[in-house]
């Protein structure tokens, strides 16, 4: 039968998944699901946290095969903290991306892995950079990717407003997790959501049944 | 959307030594890389596509009209190859006319539904076409069938089909409650197609819509200029 979408070329462990990050009027959102799959057969765990905490105040998401994913994530996490005692200051969210950016071009070859980072920093404020898989590095308002994200650009398109409270950019990031997680059957579990602000950090955790449920469910 | 099977016109063997020479989508299968759409609401259906068709790279034809009449009130929304869907509707809309006048009654939307699953599914390995079967007929009101690639048959709601689809599955998930009157399920579906058409390389174009209903049938087309607009970024 034929198939709409690719087969995954991942092999191993893939955080075939769905990840996101938007700005609102004072920080940002970061989120994903919680499941972990080998090609879309087995689940190999249902809580894996894809969102990483890199600095104080800057967290990234992964997405692709998780062992390139947490690999870079570790020897990131490493080159930040060295680069933030030199500097004597937290590192500018855009210092996070471009440190994952050189990692993930210089080993374009052998890596598979995409990355949304996301936090805060004196200079700019609530920002989201998205690192994608050969390594190009932009930054955007809003942005979604892993397998799951697809079935929400629609979704992501006509909801997402600049500017928004931080309660109605929860919102809007839970049910677009609950909506990819829906119709993608590599993201499900619960959804993990961190809220960064000037303040700090706050870590949001919506288990499966929580989950906002729509029409037909 | 790919073919199914590379179709290599005999001029392109002629001169393969200059393939370069020859643009990709002369070795293309012409295919309606698509986004179309159907909802039910109470007292009819409300159908909706984009107007690309392409052939590799290159749009065939920027103002194709997909919802193709098969019966007075039964319409269909093709996706996937476009001469396959063609044929297909063809000999459905035959079938289907010869069973009305045997009956000497309107048929059903179901009927209908039944005959392009027949088809897509007997054929299956020939053919690659998505259908949305959508309709009006006194016994049941509006309904809509889904027979996608493969051939299988269901009865949605709400449906949606082609390779921009994928991308409002989670804005139709959203947005679509029970209960809809007409006009904001062509909302929702002019809505949608928007977006769909915003994402997918593949569909673009115009939205053209119809509602099918006792009364008959009523056509619509949203030109590009005039399509809901949201990206912010």
């Amino acid at each position: 039968m034929e198939k709409h979408y690719s087969d995954s070329q991942v092999k191993g462990v893939s955080t075939g998944t769905t990840i996101l990050a938007a700005v609102f009027d004072g920080g940002v959102v970061i989120g994903s699901d919680s499941r972990a799959s080998i090609g879309g057969e087995y689940v190999s765990s249902k809580t894996i946290n894809k969102v990483i905490q890199v600095h104080d105040q800057i967290f990234c998401c992964m997405a692709g095969s998780l062992a390139d994913a947490q690999a870079v994530t570790k020897a990131a996490k490493t080159h930040l903290s060295f680069h933030s005692v030199q500097m004597e200051s937290p590192p500018l969210v855009m210092a996070a991306a471009s440190v994952l950016k050189e990692l993930c071009y210089k080993n374009k070859d052998e890596l598979q892995a995409g990355f949304i980072t996301a936090g805060w920093d004196m200079k700019k404020g609530p920002q989201v950079y998205v690192v994608s898989l050969g390594g190009m590095l932009i930054s955007q308002p809003v942005t979604i990717g892993g397998s799951g994200s697809t079935f929400i650009y629609g979704y992501v398109d006509a909801k997402y407003k600049p500017n928004m409270t931080r309660e109605e950019c929860l919102q809007f990031a839970t049910n677009a997790l609950a909506l990819a997680m829906g119709r993608d059957n590599v993201s499900g579990g619960v959804a993990h959501l961190v809220v960064i602000t000037k303040k700090g950090v706050e870590h949001v955790v919506v288990p499966g049944n929580k989950l906002p449920r729509f029409h037909d469910e | 959307m790919a073919a199914a099977a590379p179709m290599i016109p005999i001029f392109g063997q002629q001169i393969s030594i200059n393939n370069d020479m020859v643009p990709d989508w002369t070795r293309e299968e012409v295919s309606t890389g698509t986004t179309i759409m159907a909802v039910e609401y109470d007292g009819g259906v409300v159908i909706g596509a984009d107007s690309r068709t392409t052939t590799g790279a290159y749009i065939a034809n920027r103002v194709t009209d997909k919802l193709t009449r098969i019966h007075d009130k039964i319409y269909c929304c093709r996706s996937g190859s476009a001469a396959d869907t063609q044929a297909i509707a063809e000999v459905v809309s035959y079938q289907l006319g010869f069973h009305s006048i045997e009956l000497d009654e309107p048929p059903l939307v179901e009927t209908a539904a039944n005959l392009f699953r027949a088809s897509c599914y007997r054929y299956r390995e020939e053919l690659m076409a998505g259908i949305l079967v959508a309709g009006w007929d006194r016994r049941k009101g509006g309904q809509v069938y889904c027979v996608p690639i493969g051939g299988m048959l269901v009865r949605q709601p709400v449906a949606v089909g082609g390779s921009g689809s994928t991308y409002v599955y989670g804005f139709m998930d959203s947005n679509y409650k029970p209960g809809l009157n007409k006009d904001q399920c062509l909302e929702l579906a002019a809505s949608a197609l928007s977006l769909a058409m915003e994402r997918d390389g593949s569909s673009g174009g115009v939205i053209r819509l119809a509602t099918i209903s006792e009364e008959g049938v009523e056509r619509r087309v949203i030109l590009g200029n005039q399509l809901p607009k949201f990206s912010t970024h």
